[in-house]
């Protein structure tokens, strides 16, 4: 297994997100709520990169117990990873397209030494 | 650069290169020796509306002409018509609100800089490049409009894009069937033109009947000059069957099929395939899985109603076995399914591949080539061959010519 140096936890911001390759892997590493996930940058559908694109939060809509709709809101708890190619959402806790959580992007272990950040491949 | 995310929260991203964007494609094609393969893009656009200041002039009538450039000053009104809708979804497909800040070097057509970006991305020997916002030209409620705009537009293209295209881009140009004079007049005057391989009739459009005789004088100009005719489709949220829809997912969903389907069907129970049986007809933009359905069940009511189809020999499905068929946005969702479609449209030779690169659903090559069931011989047809022998379009090195030979798309 390799270690690749990813950053500096101090010097990586709440929300933010880097692109590291090892070798043939590349990988996206993001921070969220102050701690550390990283997923293969290739897209479950046509391998766009997975990880280039916006970081979004969940798009719910508000189901009554009347059965009616009172339209669309954003989560405030899930966030999602969108390929930026043709817009495949993933679940950025656990990799999963949300479309169909049986497809996952590759995850990557991700450890912390100090104030720096390694990904493990 | 940021891109606005949820609640106003900001997400930075790199500056758009296509060529880095399509970095992964680009290994692809590596990894599956596409450069030996002919590789052809029936189906891929450019934006033309950010080159208006050169198109508009080559309008002809002076007063469409100065109403038109009038038009391009910023809040006064739009020159075509345009379809309500989030195609980049709010931003999540980048390159979409991106696109104007690609650099691009040298006097070099911009259009054919960024055209080159991406059919090298993603190793395309050649494309037919269509408009983006004149796919709506055919709802303009002036027809004499219609027709000068797509004067105009075919004008620049043949003379300013496409001889700086290096023989690899190529069109079918768009038609204006709203004024069928008119509309053979373009073909008479463009249709000899290096490049063009056709014309283009936008579908969008549901008061056209493409079976009216005023065209016929039309589609033979174009039978006899050995070109194509293509239909490419489209969404329109303002058609009044799609009124009732709330998501942009639905009228997408639904508007590039019924737009062909309803094309198709007249063009075939009016027989105008056996009235033009040297005409290439190809179905553009509206994935594969509507062919089956209106293939059943136009057979069905044909077995029932054939008196009202007396030029038909065949059952519809024959005639739709005969055209062509763009790929894009293949339905690749139930395997099964896919094959079945494949048998039903004889893929291996009325299928072409399509990227509709740069719009939001692009299909990459590997999109066919990863599919597990065709043969190799149709892999390759699909991917280049069959667009090969429609438009003539010549191998670009020893392997891909032996490769067109050995698959029966160039005599030895």
């Amino acid at each position: 297994m390799t270690e690749q140096f990813v950053g500096r936890d101090s010097e990586f911001e709440e929300g933010g997100r880097r692109i590291v390759s090892v070798g043939r892997h590349e990988i996206g590493v993001y921070k969220r709520d102050g701690a550390y996930v990283a997923y293969s940058n290739i897209c479950v559908h046509q391998g766009g990169p997975a990880c280039e694109g916006l970081t979004i939060a969940k798009v719910e809509e508000r189901i009554m117990p009347d059965k009616t709709s009172r339209g669309l809101y954003f989560s405030a708890t899930e966030r999602h990873i969108v390929c930026p190619w043709h817009g495949y959402e993933y679940d950025m806790r656990t990799g999963e397209f949300v479309g169909d959580r049986r497809l996952k992007l590759r995850k990557y272990n991700v450890v912390q030494r100090g104030d720096e950040i390694y990904v493990v491949v | 650069m940021d891109l606005l995310a949820d609640r106003g929260r900001r997400v930075p991203v790199e500056e758009l290169n296509t060529t880095t964007l399509l970095s992964h494609a680009t290994r692809q094609a590596a990894q599956r020796k596409f450069e030996d393969m002919m590789i052809v893009d029936v189906d891929s656009h450019h934006y033309e509306n950010e080159s208006f200041a050169e198109v508009l002039p080559f309008m002809e009538n002076e007063v469409l002409r100065h109403l038109a450039l009038g038009q391009r000053a910023k809040g006064r009104g739009s020159l075509l018509p345009t379809q309500v809708g989030t195609q980049d979804m709010g931003g999540r497909i980048t390159r979409y609100p991106l696109r104007s800040s690609e650099k691009t070097e040298g006097a070099a057509v911009r259009d054919v800089t960024l055209t080159h970006r991406w059919m090298d991305a993603m190793s395309v020997d050649y494309a037919c490049l269509f408009p983006t916002g004149m796919l709506n030209v055919g709802l303009h409620p002036q027809k004499e409009m219609e027709a000068d705009l797509c004067w105009a537009y075919n004008r620049w293209l043949t003379e300013k894009v496409l001889p700086e295209g290096g023989g690899r881009i190529f069109s079918m140009l768009p038609l204006p069937l709203g004024d069928a004079d008119e509309a053979l007049r373009q073909v008479e005057t463009f249709g000899d033109r290096p490049g063009v391989t056709g014309f283009m009739v936008t579908t969008v459009r549901s008061d056209l009947p493409v079976h009216s005789n005023a065209l016929m004088k039309v589609y033979r100009a174009i039978e006899e000059r050995g070109l194509a005719l293509s239909f490419h489709s489209g969404p329109n949220w303002g058609e009044p069957i799609f009124k009732s829809c709330n998501r942009f997912i639905s009228v997408h969903a639904l508007g590039f099929t019924f737009y062909n389907i309803l094309h198709l069907t007249n063009w075939v129970v009016n027989g105008l395939s056996e009235r033009f049986p040297k005409l290439p007809v190809i179905w553009i933009e509206a994935g594969l899985a509507w062919v089956p359905f209106l293939m059943q069940r136009l057979d069905h009511e044909y077995m029932l109603r054939t008196s009202e189809c007396p030029t038909l020999k065949k059952k519809p499905s024959d005639y739709m076995r005969d055209m062509y068929y763009s790929s894009q946005p293949m339905e690749v969702q139930d395997m099964g399914a896919l094959e079945c479609t494949f048998r039903m449209i004889n893929a291996e030779t009325q299928l072409l591949w399509s990227s509709d690169y740069p719009h939001w659903d692009f299909d990459v090559p590997s999109v066919i080539y990863d599919l597990p069931f065709p043969s190799e011989r149709a892999k390759h047809n699909i991917l280049g061959g069959n667009a090969a022998r429609i438009f003539k379009l010549p191998p670009r090195n020893d392997k891909q010519r032996e490769n067109l030979i050995k698959y029966g798309n160039l005599a030895a």
